[in-house]
């Protein structure tokens, strides 16, 4: 009872965080940004449904998306060209039944096997999509793409839409009810027949269940909500090509949800606000920010394949004994090492980075944090490596001990429960 | 969780925009800086960053300094329009944008639209690298310019070429699979039977956009076809692993292409040895072009060690900053409306014309062929001691090509 | 039609074999240790700006040695120090490792050698045409390729069939427990395949990069095809993946040499059915063909070819 209570408080705390956000972040790229991260988070939470869930690893989950996004701006100009009553509010409930069509069809043939069979065949799905999306002009516009105008649809309420601002609140609507949907979906029985196909298939045959069919309906579900996000996008950018049905865009959720976190509902909310925030600024900080993105991906998966969701859940008790203030010492003493080691791992990629691609034109000084440096001198490269070597001998003398810490303070807030 | 990750997002991208205030007139620079297509992006903003130093050394626009903001866009023409807002957000009001068909129409299509709803705080675009014919006819916006020809104007200028040319007689098309490719192949054969009814069009193909490692096969069928000329539309690793399979099968066809010269093109020649074989369609050549231009050019090698890839983005800043004089405003509307139907010096030499109807530049155009340099030619291309020769001009009145465009006038 | 059919069955061995390189290596490691690896064709690509940045400065020959040596090792230490602490983790966990490094593989190409394609030559001594058919020449280095891959495919054969190592290897393969509990090293042996592995890839992108263009989309560029590769032939197979790669070699090749359109076959009322699906020639969609027949494998028979697992 206590925790639906407090589920409904945090659903209600979201909303109204969704209502103020654009009021404390007003500039265009805040709202540009937001509107694309709501879009995200549909998106990631409907490819964690397959890959947290129900032990799916798709290679192919932007199919649904792009072809949802597609349908939607076709419709999109055919509302418009014929003045249909159909105001814009509507179009992801058309991106949903989009997901929905092409979900039933590829999930047909993708979800009789699981595990490698299944990742091969979203591969192989994936790529084909995407060349024939090169290849039917009509549908996919070849590689400029299909565009619409989300103001020339029917008004809704007086609203046409035009302005970023609405388009947010419209994003932030569906988002939330998707949020709250999928939700309630891991909730409901055929949510727990989902985990128990992940985790062990021959029992869930064994208590009668067919696999394949549990496979196959969260399949379409996730296809359904991954057309809502589509569609979302579609009306966003008033721009579906060729590229969101590409392997990128099916990588790019891939690195959300894992890096936010597949064994929690929110993990893939927090990867998608993450990745999209860092993909949209990260670039004008530096001009190798894809490797940045990689090597935050293979950290994740070596050094915390919970993601971010999973590091903060190991937290929940300690919060919920009062005993997160006895690891703040050491994580401020850890804090140390860590950030040396990280400044030296930038400190030393900005440097090579420079040294490689840009001074041969711009000479070898460059800034790093806005310290001016000479690339072409020793110096900033013994730093950046004494920093990184000085971190990591730190963090491994300092390591052992925060794990210690955290039993500690783990057995002491049960212990002080169980009083 | 998420909102304090949502805080810390938007604060930071707030300070990133309101950092830069108001005392510069601002032009981003929106292409791809990072993946695949940067290597060519890079050069473009080095471009456009020499060039803004030169108009800033003449006192600015307006005493304002020109500076050019770097935006990186992916080659994603969703990112781009995310890119755009970044750039409205920090106080641009001119775009300039090349790489890539799809990002450039979104981009017109973007600024197009949001001009229609933020009357007032306009934005213009500057396209110097898009040749997609759909931006300057159904596709044209009032607030797009183009400075590089249009396909059409480029296969018109070559078909003015090949007109010349008795010898040909049996063309080749090979192009990739998308909107561009199949542009050129239309155009190709549309202007060749117009131009040269006598040539036999021997074989005509389509490929797949950036996914061939081994174009053997198709070399195989040239070869088969008995063509003595190819007409291409390929770019990067397409170009590059075109000409390498020929020479390897040792077909001595001439090529007739837009996109030899592109980044890496020169040092593909050079590795297949196809000496004054392969031919591209330029807007101007360093070889030949005026004293002016080649003491800049100098200048601009030995800063950057690259040649000017785009003389189009020398006019297209000049232009500007003339536009911006004439009309003694910064505003993007006056201006828009100075550069419709102007004249302007081009770099390379001649003049050329800013088309009101359809916003598309029209200047002398050159066909030249790649080899070892000859005698007094003093630019080679990528260190390779190989270098262009001008084989024809094509006067900008031949290269004229009509226009569908209707454009909505504010 | 002759030359077109000779050469088109020529390039397609070719290609066949230079796709058997790699994906022997890739269907080592998955058969053993069941890590499909994203970033085997990225030591395909380590392989060839080795073999040209030692090119450049020695020769081509000492490339042609050292280069794969270097990928074999640098694969190992990968295994040692980056696969074998993600195992824990399991399956997944494994192969998004390898989709992360393959990326950072790309990002560091891109860094060193730049972003455009390098000048990586043939060698000078194999620089000739070997032969000449009607009109057509056929460059030696092309020749040498096909030896090279030859030679290796025996030398594999040999080593897994003959030798000591290849029986505990074939072992491991089908009973890695069983292995380990007749006291060998399970852990080293993953090592050694997966160093000798990425080496092949290594090998296969030194002879490979002269002829192709050495860019830094070249990993990504071949990636997905081996994975059609072993699949189509059946994961842990090796004979599948042969016999595989010359199919898919071959397929491609010869579908770029059709001119056929779904219309011409079957009439262009009954094509008309498909759109512009009936009126696109084969030889446009013949990189699409791999992927359906992945597709099509996997629904109708999901051991592949040669198979003798589900996995």
């Amino acid at each position: 009872m206590m925790g639906g209570v407090r589920i409904l408080l945090a659903f209600v705390a979201l909303a109204a965080g969704l209502a103020v956000a654009p009021y404390v972040f007003s500039s265009g790229v805040a709202l540009t940004m937001m509107s694309l991260m709501g879009v995200m988070i549909i998106f990631a939470l409907s490819y964690n449904m397959l890959l947290g869930q129900t032990g799916l690893l798709s290679f192919g989950h932007a199919v649904y998306y792009g072809l949802a996004g597609f349908c939607a701006v076709h419709a999109m100009n055919l509302i418009a060209a014929n003045k249909l009553p159909v105001p814009l509010p509507a179009v992801p409930l058309i991106g949903a039944a989009a997901g929905l069509f092409f979900g039933l069809i590829f999930g047909a043939v993708s979800t009789r096997r699981a595990g490698t069979v299944f990742a091969m065949i979203s591969l192989g799905l994936g790529e084909l999509v995407a060349a024939f999306a090169l290849v039917l002009h009509s549908f996919f516009g070849g590689e400029e793409g299909i565009a619409a105008n989300r103001a020339k649809l029917a008004p809704f309420l007086g609203y046409k839409f035009g302005p970023q601002i609405q388009v947010y609140y419209l994003i932030a609507f569906w988002c939330l009810v998707c949020i709250i949907l999928m939700y309630a979906i891991t909730r409901t029985p055929f949510g727990r027949m989902c985990n128990a196909v992940r985790d062990n298939p021959e029992r869930a045959e064994f208590i009668g269940y067919s696999t394949q069919r549990v496979r196959f309906q969260a399949f379409v579900l996730s296809a359904v909500f991954a057309g809502v996000a589509g569609s979302l996008a579609a009306i966003n950018f008033e721009l579906m090509n060729s590229q969101a049905v590409g392997a990128a865009t099916s990588g790019q959720v891939l690195l959300m949800t894992f890096v936010g976190g597949i064994g929690h509902f929110v993990g893939p909310i927090i990867g998608a606000v993450l990745v999209t925030f860092l993909q949209i600024s990260l670039s004008d900080i530096t001009k190798a920010w894809m490797l940045y993105f990689g090597l935050l991906f293979i950290l994740v998966v070596m050094y915390a394949p919970g993601g971010i969701a999973g590091w903060l859940a190991l937290h929940r008790p300690l919060l919920r004994g009062g005993r997160i203030f006895k690891l703040v010492p050491i994580y401020a003493l850890t804090a140390v090492p860590l950030a040396a080691l990280v400044l030296g791992c930038i400190l030393f990629i900005e440097l090579a980075h420079h040294m490689l691609v840009e001074a041969q034109s711009e000479g070898p000084t460059l800034s790093v944090f806005k310290i001016a440096m000479n690339g072409a001198k020793i110096g900033p490269w013994l730093s950046a490596l004494v920093l990184f070597i000085g971190g990591a001998l730190g963090l491994r003398a300092l390591l052992p001990r925060v794990g210690d810490a955290w039993a500690l303070a783990i057995a002491d807030s049960s212990g002080k429960a169980a009083a | 969780m998420k909102k304090f990750a949502v805080t810390v997002a938007v604060a930071m991208g707030l300070t990133c925009g309101t950092a830069a205030a108001q005392e510069t007139a601002k032009l981003a620079y929106i292409d791809p800086l990072s993946g695949g297509g940067a290597s060519i992006g890079e050069v473009g903003l080095k471009h456009y960053q020499w060039l803004a130093d030169q108009i800033n050394a003449q006192g600015g626009l307006l005493g304002k300094k020109l500076e050019i903001l770097p935006l990186d866009n992916k080659t994603n023409p969703q990112e781009a329009v995310v890119q755009a807002q970044k750039a409205i957000d920090a106080g641009a009001r001119y775009i300039t944008q090349g790489n890539g068909s799809s990002v450039a129409s979104a981009l017109s299509d973007f600024v197009t639209k949001y001009n229609e709803r933020n009357p007032g705080k306009e934005v213009l675009y500057f396209n110097y690298a898009a040749v997609d014919d759909a931006l300057t006819n159904e596709k044209c916006s009032f607030w797009h310019f183009r400075w590089d020809a249009s396909s059409s104007i480029k296969m018109a200028a070559m078909t003015n070429y090949l007109k010349g040319q008795p010898s040909v007689k049996k063309v080749y098309l090979i192009n990739q699979d998308y909107s561009f490719g199949q542009g050129v192949r239309k155009l190709a054969v549309e202007m060749l039977k117009a131009k040269r009814p006598d040539i036999e069009i021997v074989g005509d193909e389509l490929h797949p956009l950036l996914k061939i490692t081994d174009f053997s096969p198709y070399v195989a069928k040239i070869k088969a076809s008995g063509a003595d000329s190819v007409i291409t539309g390929n770019w990067g690793q397409d170009m590059a692993l075109l000409l390498k399979a020929a020479a390897d099968a040792g077909l001595q066809a001439n090529w007739y292409t837009y996109y030899a010269g592109g980044a890496g093109g020169p040092t593909a020649i050079k590795q297949t040895g196809l000496a004054d074989k392969v031919h591209d369609i330029v807007e101007g050549d360093p070889n030949t072009a005026i004293e002016a231009a080649q003491a800049k050019e100098a200048e601009f090698r030995k800063k950057y060690n690259i040649g000017i890839w785009y003389p189009r983005a020398v006019n297209e800043i000049r232009m500007f900053a003339q536009a911006v004089k004439e009309a003694n405003s910064l505003d993007p509307k006056a201006v828009a409306l100075k550069l419709e139907g102007m004249t302007a010096d081009v770099f390379d030499g001649g003049k050329g014309t800013m088309r009101k109807d359809d916003h598309q530049f029209f200047q002398d155009m050159y066909l030249r062929s790649f080899g070892p340099l000859k005698a007094g030619q003093t630019f080679d291309e990528e260190g390779t001691g190989w270098g262009w020769t001008v084989k024809g001009k094509i006067a900008s009145a031949d290269t004229t090509v009509p226009t569908t465009c209707k454009m909505d006038r504010p | 039609m002759l030359e077109l059919i000779t050469f088109s069955t020529l390039n397609g061995v070719l290609y066949g074999m230079l796709l058997f390189m790699m994906a022997s290596g890739l269907t080592l490691i998955f058969s053993m240790m069941g890590v499909l690896n994203f970033a085997h064709a990225s030591f395909y690509m380590i392989g060839a700006y080795f073999g040209f940045e030692i090119s450049r400065r020695i020769g081509f020959w000492p490339g042609f040695l050292v280069a794969p040596v270097l990928v074999g090792v640098i694969g190992g230490l990968i295994e040692r120090y980056g696969l074998r602490r993600v195992h824990r983790f399991g399956h997944v966990a494994e192969l998004l490792f390898t989709f992360g490094l393959a990326f950072v593989i790309e990002e560091l190409v891109n860094m060193i050698w730049g972003k455009l394609p390098v000048d990586y030559r043939v060698p000078p001594s194999l620089d000739f045409v070997a032969f000449r058919l009607f009109d057509t020449t056929y460059p030696a280095y092309r020749i040498f390729m096909l030896a090279t891959a030859v030679a290796m495919f025996v030398f594999l054969l040999v080593i897994l069939k003959r030798t000591r190592v290849g029986l505990i290897i074939q072992a491991a393969l089908t009973h890695p427990n069983m292995v380990a509990m007749l006291g060998h090293n399970v852990p080293q042996v993953f090592m050694m395949v997966f160093g000798v592995g990425a080496g092949l890839a290594g090998l296969a992108g030194v002879i490979a990069g002269p002829a192709l263009v050495t860019q830094p989309s070249m990993a990504a560029l071949l990636g997905p095809i081996l994975f059609v590769v072993i699949v189509v032939g059946g994961l842990g197979s090796l004979g599948g993946a042969f016999v595989a790669s010359l199919l898919i070699g071959l397929v491609q090749t010869f579908a770029v040499a059709i001119n056929v359109s779904l219309a011409d076959a079957i009439g262009s009322s009954a094509a008309s059915l498909f759109g512009e699906l009936g009126r696109t020639p084969l030889a446009q969609i013949a990189p699409v063909l791999p992927y359906l027949l992945l597709v099509l494998v996997l629904i109708f028979r999901p051991r592949g070819l040669f198979g003798t697992r589900e996995t």
